[in-house]
C-alpha cells in the first residue's frame, strides 16, 4: 500500500515530530519493545545461547498440530470475513441518509461492545441447553443436544463476527474513495451491472480488501479470548498455549519461543501478501 | 433539479448545447438520455429507437463526464479499449481502432501511459477517444472543459468542434459558460428551472432573446424596467420613473401582447450604447453617472446608474478611442432598433 502524500506545507520539522511521538514512544519502549526483547531474550538465551526451546517446541507434535489448526482458523476466517463483509461494506458505501447511518451503526456497535461480553454470547448461543440447540429441539430437527460448543466450528464463527469490522472498515473506506463517475462511466461504455463492478469497482476496491484481510488474518492468528472461552481446551490455538505456558506452567522461555516463531510467520505472511496484492500489480493486471 | 415538459429535437450531425444556470434541469436531462435518470412520463428517441427505459450500457451513446471519469486502473489504450472490449471486439480489431482513435485526438505513443501521468488536456482526449471510439450515433458531453484553464479551454472548444465535424457526430453538450455554448454550438437550448426558454442559433439567441431571462443570462446586458406609453412601427417607448424616457423594438415574443399602460423591461447591450461627445446631445440621449471604469484589454467597461437608480453600463472598444474624460455624468444614447422590450417588468 503506498502511503497518501500530505501537502508539503503542513509539513513539521524533525524535532517537533520526535516530540510529538516521544510520549507514545516512551510508552512503547516501555510497555511493548523491553518485555518482549526480554520474552525473546529467554528464548534464547538460557546460561548462554542456546536453541534448546525452539528445539523441545519442534518436538512436539501437540505444537505443530496447535500452529496448523491457528493457521487453518486464521485463514477460513479471512475467507468468511471477506465473503460476509464485502457486501456489507459495498452496501455501506452506496447507501445514503438514514438507512446509510443504520448499516453503519450494524457495523460500528459492536465494536463498542467488549469482545469478552461477544464471545460470552456466543457461549450462550452454542451450549448444550443453549438457545441454538433449544429451537433446533423445539422444531424436532435433533433429539439430543448436538455439540457445538468447544469445537473449531464455534471458534470460527465467533472469531469471524469478532474480527468482522476489520474487514469492512478497509474495504468501505477505499470504496467510498471510488468516484461514482466511474462505474456510471463503464455502463455508459457497454459494461452491465455486474461487469461494471468486476471491472472497476472490484479491482480498485482491492487495496482495501488487502488491508482488510492482513487486519484479519494478524488478529486472527494471535487471537487469545474468544479461542480460549469459546474453543475451550480442545480447540486449543496459539495464544491459548502461549497464555498456558506463561500462567500455568511457568515456562516463560518455552512461551518466548512461540511467541518468536508467531511472530516470524505473521512477518512472513505479512510480506508475502504485500506483495501478491500490492497496488501497482493489481493495476498492472486489470 | 427537476426537468419539466421539455420537448426537444436533435437533428443528425448537429451540435447542440444545453446552456443554464445550475439547478436548471439541464444535467438531469443528460442523464436521462444517458440512462441513469428516468422521466415520469414521456419518451427519449434515438435514431428512431425508443431508449426511455433501456438499461444503459445498452444504448450505445458516448458520454464525456465532468472530471474525465478515466479508469485510474488501466492504461491509456486499455481505456479507449474498454468500450470495444464491452462489445467482444477481436483483440487485432480493438487494438486498430484504439489507435485510429488515439491519432485523431493527437494522442499516438501515449498508450502505455496511465491517466495521472498524463495533463488535463491529455486527459479530456482521452475521455474523447473513449467515449468515440465505438462509433456511437450521439455524444453527451457534461461541461467537459469546467475543468481546465481558459487557454487549454479555448482550445479544446475548437478540438472538440473539429473532431465533431471530423466524426459528422451528434453532440448534446451541456454547460453553464455561455460564450461556450455560443462559439461551439449549431443550436442554443437555454434551460431554467427546467424547462426549455429558448432553441436557437447562437445568433438569434444573441440578437434576438425571447425573454427577459434569455436576454440576461446570454452574454451582458443592462435591463430597464418601466411602463408603455406608447407604440408605433414595433417601436416601445418607456417611461423608466424620475423623467427617463427610453425607446426600443418590440421583441418577437412579446409583439402579440404588449400594450399600452402595461409594465415592460427594455433590454440594452453595452456594446451597442455609445457616450456622447459634450454639447451634442441628440433625441433619446440619457444621462449616467459614472461610477467605474474596468478595463479588459480590448474593452472599457463604464459601469454606473441612470438618473432613475437601474444599474448600467457601457462598453467601449479601446481600440476605437476612450471618450470619457473624467466626468462624473456622461450622456448615453443607443439605436432603439438594437434595443428589445420584454412584456412584463423587473428582474428575472
Amino acid at each position: 500500500m503506498s502511503a497518501p502524500s500530505g501537502p508539503s506545507g503542513g509539513r513539521l520539522s524533525r524535532g517537533t515530530t520526535i516530540l510529538l511521538l516521544s510520549p507514545v514512544l516512551a510508552l512503547l519502549g516501555f510497555s511493548l519493545f523491553w518485555p518482549v526483547a526480554n520474552l525473546v531474550g529467554r528464548s534464547f538465551f538460557d546460561e548462554g545461547f542456546t536453541l534448546e526451546h525452539y528445539r523441545f517446541v519442534y518436538e512436539q507434535p501437540l505444537y505443530w498440530r496447535v500452529f496448523g489448526r491457528t493457521f487453518w482458523i486464521s485463514v477460513w476466517c479471512c475467507v468468511l470475513a471477506l465473503l460476509i463483509g464485502y457486501p456489507v461494506a459495498y452496501a455501506m458505501a452506496r447507501t445514503t441518509g438514514w438507512r446509510g447511518v443504520v448499516v453503519a451503526a450494524c457495523v460500528l456497535v459492536p465494536l463498542w461492545i467488549s469482545i469478552l461480553v461477544r464471545s460470552y454470547a456466543w457461549i450462550f448461543l452454542l451450549q448444550r441447553n443453549g438457545v441454538v440447540n433449544d429451537v433446533l429441539r423445539d422444531l424436532g430437527i435433533i433429539e439430543r443436544p448436538l455439540r457445538l460448543l468447544y469445537t473449531e466450528g464455534a471458534v470460527l464463527l465467533a472469531m469471524t463476527h469478532v474480527l468482522l469490522p476489520f474487514m469492512i472498515l478497509p474495504i468501505y473506506a477505499t470504496l467510498r474513495g471510488i468516484p461514482r463517475d466511474l462505474e456510471k462511466a463503464a455502463r455508459n461504455l457497454g459494461a452491465g451491472p455486474f461487469r461494471a463492478f468486476w471491472t472497476v469497482t472490484l479491482p480498485l476496491s482491492l487495496p482495501g480488501v488487502s488491508a482488510g484481510v492482513l487486519f484479519v488474518f494478524i488478529l486472527a492468528i494471535g487471537f487469545y479470548i474468544t479461542p480460549a472461552l469459546v474453543g475451550g481446551p480442545r480447540t486449543l490455538m496459539i495464544g491459548t498455549l502461549i497464555a498456558q505456558q506463561v500462567t500455568e506452567l511457568l515456562n516463560w522461555r518455552v512461551a518466548g519461543a512461540v511467541s518468536m516463531i508467531l511472530l516470524a510467520i505473521t512477518l512472513v505472511i505479512t510480506i508475502v501478501f504485500q506483495r501478491a496484492l500490492s497496488i501497482e500489480k493489481i493495476s498492472g493486471n486489470a | 433539479m427537476a426537468v419539466r415538459d421539455v420537448s426537444l429535437q436533435v437533428r443528425a450531425g448537429e451540435f447542440l448545447s444545453l446552456l443554464g444556470p445550475s439547478g436548471s434541469g439541464k444535467t438531469t436531462l443528460l442523464m436521462m438520455i444517458a440512462g441513469f435518470e428516468f422521466p415520469d412520463g414521456g419518451r427519449i428517441d434515438v435514431g428512431g429507437r425508443d431508449i426511455t427505459r433501456l438499461e444503459p450500457n445498452l444504448r450505445d451513446i458516448g458520454m464525456v463526464f465532468q472530471r474525465y471519469a478515466l479508469f485510474p486502473h488501466m492504461t491509456v489504450s486499455e481505456n479507449v479499449g474498454f468500450p470495444l472490449r464491452m462489445r467482444r471486439l477481436p483483440r487485432a480489431e480493438i487494438k486498430r481502432q484504439v489507435s485510429e482513435a488515439l491519432a485523431m485526438v493527437r494522442l499516438s505513443g501515449f498508450e502505455n501511459r496511465r491517466p495521472d501521468q498524463l495533463s488535463g488536456g491529455q486527459q479530456q482526449r482521452v475521455a474523447l477517444a473513449r467515449a468515440t471510439v465505438f462509433h456511437p450515433p450521439l455524444i453527451l458531453m457534461d461541461e467537459p472543459l469546467g475543468a481546465l484553464d481558459k487557454k487549454l479551454r479555448d482550445q479544446m472548444q475548437i478540438e472538440i468542434k473539429s473532431l465533431q465535424r471530423k466524426l459528422g457526430a451528434t453532440v448534446i453538450y451541456v454547460t453553464h459558460d455561455q460564450q461556450e455554448a455560443l462559439a461551439m454550438s449549431d443550436r442554443v437550448a437555454v434551460m431554467n428551472h427546467g424547462v426549455i426558454e429558448q432553441l436557437s442559433t447562437p445568433r438569434d439567441l444573441y440578437n434576438e432573446p425571447e425573454s427577459i431571462f434569455v436576454a440576461d443570462f446570454v452574454g451582458d446586458t443592462n435591463l430597464v424596467p418601466g411602463k408603455v406609453v406608447a407604440l408605433e412601427n414595433e417601436i416601445a417607448t418607456l417611461d423608466a420613473g424620475s423623467g427617463l424616457t427610453v425607446r426600443g423594438r418590440v421583441s418577437h415574443a412579446s409583439a402579440a401582447t404588449l400594450s399600452v399602460g402595461q409594465a415592460a423591461t427594455l433590454s440594452v447591450r453595452p456594446e451597442h450604447v455609445r457616450l456622447l461627445d459634450r454639447g451634442a446631445v441628440p433625441d433619446g440621449a440619457l444621462s449616467m453617472k459614472r461610477e467605474q471604469e474596468i478595463y479588459t484589454g480590448e474593452n472599457v467597461a463604464i459601469v454606473g446608474a441612470l438618473a432613475n437608480g437601474a444599474g448600467f453600463r457601457v462598453h467601449q472598444a479601446v481600440a476605437a478611442g476612450t471618450v470619457t474624460h473624467g466626468e462624473e455624468w456622461l450622456d448615453v444614447v443607443w439605436a432603439p432598433g438594437d434595443a428589445r422590450v420584454f412584456a412584463g417588468g423587473g428582474t428575472p
